[in-house]
């Protein structure tokens, strides 16, 4: 028989491993996520304030977080934190705050944008009309900044999906340790098992990505105004 | 000008901008149903006394009156006062996430509480008014500036103001659609609606107006009716204010 890469997706129960290690990183990926929606937004609103002070902070937090590399944070974090404070985190509570970390400080900016992208006009208008400030903040400067908001979310969604592959170097069990266990079990039975199993991993990121990434663009056509 | 008719009075207004003042000791009083045009060089505060009077800037002395209470001591709300004063600007600023008609019962349903089928019956009785009943259920993106201009005025009247503001409501407009809006306008006057208008167009100026009034550097200059003020300004500025708006053969 003529030896096929692919027969060792299917050879045991290797291929429901490599749909496990996808679901623990999807599950990781969409905590961090949902924080990140809900802190995020709090600290967009925060950085809308003018003031010198929290206004230095915030900057620092988000050029801190954009200048490390994740992988940087994550190492920080997992062994760091276990090193000097004899805080013990498991490697997916690690990726949670990590991702949570970054995903905060990118929503925060994608929020302020937001926010700040609605002209002074539309509040006048709105007080013109004698509707008072919290009206005016539920319909009209809330509506339209989720418009133009929650695409550029959807995406940062999917580039946090994405990233979470970084975790398979803290040791989480996660679609790519999974697949590099597969790799060496039959290094010498398959050799270009590599190439089958990253070639599925890249189809199943694909798969969890691409409907998100669809829907943002869907939004984002649909609301342009 | 008998006091009860006095709709709207401005006593000794001053308003700075961090600078100095830009409105220095404005006084002035509006009879109901009168229509009084404001105008004066760029940069007198034509637009910063409409803002004041509706209350989105602060003022530093002086008071105002609506219906001869103060608006300004402090005790008025400013969301009731400004149901009686409509506003008009000169960028059309719809609601760009919401339809015509919602944009249009946005201030009948959530300030006055009306229930929307009554306001919705107003509100396509207005936009047939301005010629726009078929445009009810568009987004403005979808309209010229002119009908958005149009709209906006719409939706300052379903409210019922006493008195309604415009500020330069067609200077961004292409000059074909500066007629539209204004015969909107005209009719309002023709009405009987009180209104103040800070405008460019002199032409309209001198035939809408019952009144006009001639701001420069933060003061009144010159008042007057239109024809005299017009055909024989008592002052030299007003005078060469005018002047810019005519032309000779060099
Ligand atoms: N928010 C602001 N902060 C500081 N200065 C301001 C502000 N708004 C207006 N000014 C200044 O106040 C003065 C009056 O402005 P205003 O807009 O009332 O003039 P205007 O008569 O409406 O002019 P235009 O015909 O160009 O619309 C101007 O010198 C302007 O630069
Ligand atoms: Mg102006």
């Amino acid at each position: 028989m003529q030896d096929l890469g692919i027969r060792v997706l299917f050879m045991g129960n290797n291929f429901i491993r490599l749909l496990g290690g996808l679901w623990i990183t999807l599950k990781i990926s969409l905590l961090a996520v949902a924080l990140s929606v809900v802190l995020g937004t709090l600290l967009g609103v925060v950085m809308t304030i003018k003031h010198p002070v929290i206004k230095a902070i915030t900057k620092f937090y988000l050029e801190f977080i954009r200048i490390m590399p994740q992988l940087v944070l994550l190492f920080l974090v997992y062994f760091g934190l276990t090193k000097s404070f004899g805080i013990n985190l498991s490697g997916q509570v690690s990726a949670v705050i990590v991702f949570t970390l970054w995903g905060t400080a990118e929503m925060g900016d994608l929020v302020r944008g937001a926010l700040i992208s609605i002209p002074a006009h539309q509040y006048e208008s709105g007080a013109a009309l004698g509707l008072t400030k919290g009206q005016i903040f539920l319909y009209i400067v809330i509506p339209q900044t989720l418009r133009r908001l929650i695409p550029l979310a959807i995406n940062l969604t999917t580039r946090m999906i994405k990233t979470t592959s970084l975790i398979v170097m803290i040791g989480v069990v996660e679609v790519l340790k999974v697949a590099q266990q597969i790799i060496e079990a039959n290094r010498y039975t398959v050799p270009d098992a590599a190439l089958w199993i990253y070639g599925t991993i890249f189809f199943l990121y694909f798969l969890a990505c691409w409907p998100i990434s669809l829907l943002a663009s869907w939004l984002e056509k649909r609301w342009k105004n | 000008m008998s006091e009860e008719t006095i709709l709207l009075e401005v006593r000794h207004l001053r308003k700075d901008y961090g600078n100095g003042a830009v409105l220095k000791d404005v006084s002035l009083k509006l009879e109901k149903g009168e229509v009084l045009v404001l105008i004066g060089p760029s940069g007198c505060g034509k637009s910063t006394f409409l803002r004041c009077i509706n209350g989105l800037e602060p003022i530093q002395s002086g008071e105002i009156l609506l219906d001869g209470l103060s608006i300004t001591d402090g005790t008025a709300k400013w969301s009731e006062v400004r149901q009686k004063i409509g506003m008009v600007f000169q960028s059309y600023e719809l609601f760009p996430h919401m339809t015509v008609l919602d944009n249009i019962l946005l201030g009948p349903m959530k300030v006055q509480k009306r229930n929307r089928k009554e306001a919705e019956a107003d509100a396509c009785q207005l936009l047939e008014r301005v010629g726009l009943l078929d445009k009810k259920d568009v987004y403005p993106r979808q309209l010229s500036g002119g009908q958005k201009q149009r709209v906006a005025i719409v939706r300052a009247l379903i409210m019922k103001p006493e008195i309604m503001l415009f500020d330069e409501v067609t200077a961004a407009l292409d000059p074909e659609m500066v007629r539209e809006v204004l015969d909107v306008m005209m009719e309002l006057a023709a009405g009987g609606s009180t209104m103040m208008i800070v405008t460019h167009e002199m032409q309209f100026a001198r035939a809408a107006a019952d009144r006009v009034i001639f701001l420069d550097g933060g003061e009144i200059v010159e008042t007057g009716t239109p024809d005299a003020f017009f055909d024989k300004p008592k002052t030299d500025r007003a005078q060469r204010f005018l002047n810019t708006f005519t032309f000779e053969k060099k």
